[in-house]
């Protein structure tokens, strides 16, 4: 469709070039300066009365000193404990998404049939309802006298747990609550472009139909299951208010992202939270390049 | 018809596993919808009801208290002017993108992605260190909240505006200049018109997006005064707090659920009479990969 398009020249479809510059911009002006601000107080120095960041705007002035001793103590000291129980949460949150988030998306998108539409529109909607509400409403629920207690108490189950005390399980359950609706969505849309073919294919060849799942739908899914997983997981590593949210601000459930916002706003060491930004990032580097790599081929191909 | 189609209906776990999956994500709203009218003070039971923490409360109620209709005016001004800086801003930098072809192109694509995938806290951080140590002449609060959610959305806008416009290629443009129309021309009478479901879906989610945040906001908030919804209901974990932070989330949602169902209608309704098919949803769609 581009055809013309291309057939012009470079310098032709500069003139489009124009359209993008404010966006560019502005992304420079308040993205990639903002990260690189996070480099210059990472590596810069504190004033030694006030303890205020002293950037180092010029690379040649960058100190390691404060990145090493979070180095030293990520790998070592207090955070170990910290990046650990974060990596935990995470993992542990992510295959519940796949637990829950698979055989829903599966259902949508291959077996919903006339419900299809109303179905969609009851997976779309957490999207439009705020983050926060969501929490809220589980505090609500796990309250000692709340319906979660009371529905267990139906059971024969103790109905007097703490829920909100710092309790990891509540944190996982929370995570996965909070972002299944953005792993099911994209998995969604793989398992719905497939094409039936190729299951009735390895039906008539004779696979029953678990067996069909594993060898056809399942592999042509992996796509879909990468990206609804990177979607999840870039995310919840860097939550830290849906944990401190559900469990009072509990320190038995701390993430990196707490971390963060200790060092930041609470005990005002600025080089130190800068310092685990950029640990966090460096960690999530493959994940954010895998993304965006399966994104602009994605572009490449609409446009073809 | 793909014969699969056949045989929906013969997966009863399957369909089991979805439907409660569905209400366990819906019920849990609805009961702090419900919570909201309380008219005790329980925010874990179903007491009778009342609008008492809607405004029958002399003190505490959304409507008496000036904390909670400050968060709830300074969300929506943050959102409805993020709406109004981003989606300008992203509608050009689409077409931009889509239609320049070169290394530099690539590469202003390439940054284009990299705020989608980076994680909140890190934009929180980012903002916050470069607006006290770099930008300081910016007001506080609300400039730089804004500034910031601008920043954080942008990268939307251009993703469901390049996958509309790579969908809607470019021979109408072509047909349109063939008959003597500028560039200009062509692209204000021919395209936006076509483009208009993908500005309308990313203005709802520019909107969505921003009533949503609550890290940025809140590394860029200075207090009382710069408080949103999201930082008001965060607050209300630690503080002794009442059903009328239900009340509040509650406005909220009711607000975004009418801004979403009006836009779709009038969405529909701008697609009949253009006579072309309702593509629901491409927008949350192209979003999703």
């Amino acid at each position: 469709m581009t055809a013309t398009l291309q057939r012009e020249s470079r310098s032709r479809t500069r003139v489009w070039s124009v359209f993008a510059l404010p966006g560019i911009g502005w992304l420079i002006g308040f993205f990639l300066i903002s990260v690189y601000a996070v480099m210059a107080v990472a590596f810069g120095s504190a004033d030694p009365f006030l303890k205020t960041a002293i950037p180092a705007w010029n690379p040649l002035e960058w100190d390691f000193t404060t990145m090493s001793d979070v180095l030293d103590e990520v790998f070592t000291g207090y955070l170990r404990k910290v990046f650990v129980r974060t990596f935990a949460f995470v993992g542990l949150a992510l295959v519940g998404c796949i637990a829950i988030g698979y055989p829903v998306a599966y259902y949508a998108a291959r077996k919903a049939g006339r419900r299809k539409g109303l179905l969609l529109a009851a997976l779309v909607l957490p999207f439009w309802i705020s983050y926060l509400m969501r929490m809220l409403a589980w505090t609500n629920l796990l309250q000692p006298d709340g319906l979660v207690n009371q529905f267990i108490g139906w059971f024969g189950l103790p109905d007097d747990r703490t829920w909100l005390d710092g309790e990891w399980h509540t944190v996982v359950i929370g995570l996965i609550y909070g972002y299944v609706p953005f792993f099911i969505l994209p998995l969604y849309s793989t398992l719905e472009r497939i094409d039936g073919r190729f299951i009735e294919a390895g039906r008539d060849l004779g696979a029953s139909s678990f067996q069909t799942f594993l060898r056809v739908t399942l592999p042509l899914s992996v796509p879909g299951l990468m990206a609804a997983s990177v979607v999840t997981i870039l995310p919840m590593f860097g939550d830290y208010y849906t944990n401190s949210y559900l469990t009072s601000g509990s320190p038995k459930t701390e993430m990196v992202g707490n971390q963060v916002e200790y060092y930041l706003r609470i005990v005002g060491q600025p080089q130190r939270g800068a310092s685990l930004v950029l640990v966090l990032m460096a960690m999530l580097f493959v994940l954010m390049v895998y993304y965006m790599v399966t994104t602009i081929r994605q572009q490449k191909a609409a446009d073809r | 018809m793909n014969p699969l189609r056949r045989k929906h209906g013969s997966a009863p776990v399957l369909a089991m596993i979805t439907w409660v999956y569905v209400l366990w994500s819906l019920l849990p709203i609805l009961v702090a919808v419900r919570i909201s009218l309380n008219d005790g003070r329980s925010r874990s039971s179903f007491q009778p009801m009342s609008f008492r923490w809607y405004w029958g409360d002399p003190t505490a109620s959304l409507w008496h208290d000036d904390s909670m209709h400050t968060a709830l005016f300074n969300t929506l001004r943050l959102a409805a002017l993020t709406m109004l800086v981003a989606t300008p801003i992203g509608v050009a930098m689409a077409l931009g993108l889509q239609r320049w072809r070169g290394k530099t192109s690539n590469a202003a694509n390439g940054l284009m992605l990299v705020p989608i995938v980076t994680p909140e806290i890190v934009f929180g951080v980012a903002l916050f260190l470069v607006f006290s140590q770099l930008y300081t002449g910016v007001p506080d609060g609300i400039t730089r909240q804004l500034l910031g959610h601008v920043t954080f959305t942008i990268s939307f806008v251009v993703v469901i505006i390049r996958s509309r416009l790579a969908a809607i290629g470019t021979q109408y443009e072509e047909a349109a200049r063939d008959l003597g129309a500028s560039r200009l021309q062509a692209i204000r009478l021919v395209l936006l018109p076509l483009l208009a479901p993908a500005i309308f879906a990313s203005v709802m989610v520019v909107f969505a997006t921003s009533v949503d945040d609550f890290v940025i906001s809140s590394f860029l908030s200075t207090g009382e005064s710069t408080e949103t919804v999201p930082i008001k209901i965060y607050a209300g974990s630690r503080a002794s707090s009442t059903p009328a932070l239900n009340a509040l989330a509650t406005v909220m949602l009711f607000i975004t659920l009418t801004a979403v169902g009006l836009a779709a209608a009038l969405l529909k309704a701008i697609q009949r009479r253009g006579g072309e098919e309702p593509d629901s949803g491409s927008g949350l769609a192209s979003l999703s990969g």
